[in-house]
């Protein structure tokens, strides 16, 4: 547990572009920022689906990859000298005395601000959940969809399931603490990396680890205690591969999460708000990028860097109700280019 | 030019589709649940689903790209595409289409 408190004048749910660039137009106006986001690096589904995909709206850059856009984005709000929280789910906010919010996340940090930002494009992060019926009854003792502690599984029979990174990491750094692994993907290829992938091969041959190519099929226990996963292929039919534990490694989804009970105004899993300031229907909480809903609303990535402008002039108020906010530009403002560092 | 769907109910839809369309696209004109998290571009195996075995060789051939992001999806069949990569062409009028179970 983190266990931490800080106070701050905006928090900002969501590191993904939009996020991002709202650190810019806050910094701009003199207001510091926390970030918690779900994921272990920033850039949202930039960073965690598309890094290497080309982008060809973003104004005046007419190619940019997902990972570039995160890094130029990182580039410019560093002046600002945002404060991340990662790895961390947005929990629970609740409204304090003072008239403040105090944010908690699962991790048990808690950041109270006058202002929430909500820029959780199409919600947390989360492990996929294979569709077995049934899978719930052994999840959390038997089914795990994260490894957070190695020792967990000393002495258990593992089965691994997936063809990706976490899938062939997992089945090399676990083999020699468990008592058993096998390690099922649909077909004998993988998009792991080509070096993991080599030497799991030399371990199931050398007789070390199984492998094999299946997909699951059902699971066989009971009282939550699993004995064996079905498992299926085209060549050998239907088979019980017996193993106490499974790991499923199928990517990442994305869920709102607690989000849902912050009490906003909520359409079709979107938060509605307006848009001359992009606040949702609680008054110091709003809502930029992909998670909001208005209408007319594009899902670009433009419309949240927009949005996140003309959100940070009524979060100025909400945290300076005395002060009076003079619009500037970056280009002739020397009280801007001070805050930019570059004056 | 339409695409017969099942969705996961068994219940049946005729989608109007144009040449030109990707499949993902004419498929979350209505709301049938598939979720299509990345927009189209083959990078989160969402917009699974199951094509008409006789409309197999009618279809753009898979990428590596593509066989490499079923591996996120579950239950994949030899009829199984990433409609987002299925580009609809006149030849396509009339296929079955059957969407993939969706993920918790």
């Amino acid at each position: 547990m983190t266990e931490q408190r800080v106070t701050t004048d905006v928090v900002i749910i969501g590191a993904g572009p939009v996020g991002l660039f709202a650190i810019f137009e806050l910094g701009l106006l003199g207001l510091k920022c926390h970030l918690v986001d779900i994921l272990d690096k920033p850039g949202g589904q930039c960073a965690e689906l598309y890094p290497e995909k080309p982008i060809y709206d973003i104004p005046a850059l007419p190619v940019v990859t997902g990972g570039e856009l995160v890094e130029r984005l990182m580039e410019q709000v560093a002046p600002f000298e945002p404060q991340f929280h990662l790895g961390q789910m947005a929990e629970k906010l609740e409204k304090l005395e003072s008239g403040n919010w105090l944010l908690t996340t699962d991790l048990g940090m808690e950041i109270e601000a006058p202002v929430i930002v909500v820029a959780a494009g199409g919600g947390s992060f989360v492990p996929k959940k294979p569709p077995i019926p049934g899978i719930e009854d052994y999840e959390g003792s038997s089914v795990h969809y994260a490894v957070r502690k190695m020792e967990t599984f000393r002495g258990k029979h593992l089965l691994i399931a997936g063809g990706g990174d976490s899938a062939l990491d997992w089945t090399l750094n676990l083999h020699p603490v468990a008592a058993s692994v096998t390690l099922v993907h649909r077909r004998p290829d993988f998009r792991a990396a080509p070096d993991s992938v080599e030497k799991m091969r030399a371990l199931a041959e050398a007789g070390k680890i199984k492998f094999q190519v299946a997909q699951i099929a059902g699971l066989e226990g009971e009282g939550g205690a699993l004995t064996g996963v079905k498992l299926k292929s085209s060549e050998v039919g239907e088979w019980v591969e017996p193993c106490d534990t499974l790991l499923p490694f199928y990517g990442l989804t994305m869920k709102l999460g607690p989000i849902a009970d912050f009490g906003l105004n909520l359409n079709e899993n979107l938060i509605a708000v307006d848009t001359e300031k992009f606040e949702t229907s609680v008054p110091q909480i709003f809502a930029v990028g992909d998670i909001n809903t208005y209408p007319g609303k594009l899902k670009l990535i433009l419309s949240g860097f927009h949005e996140a402008a003309l959100m940070a002039q009524q979060a100025f108020h909400y945290v300076h109700p005395d002060k009076k906010l003079r619009f500037q530009y970056t280009t002739s403002s020397s009280e801007l280019q001070q805050r930019l560092k570059v004056a | 030019m339409k695409v017969k769907v099942t969705d996961r109910e068994g219940g049946n839809h005729e989608l109007p589709f144009q040449e030109g369309d990707t499949l993902m696209q004419v498929l979350t004109e209505e709301d049938l649940g598939v979720r299509a998290e990345c927009g189209g571009c083959c990078a989160c195996a969402t917009c699974h689903v199951y094509v008409g075995a006789q409309w197999l060789e009618k279809l753009p051939a898979q990428s590596e790209e593509e066989l490499s992001m079923l591996d996120e999806a579950f239950d994949v069949a030899p009829t199984s595409r990433l409609s987002c990569q299925v580009l609809m062409t006149a030849a396509l009028d009339g296929m079955e289409v059957t969407i993939a179970p969706d993920w918790d």
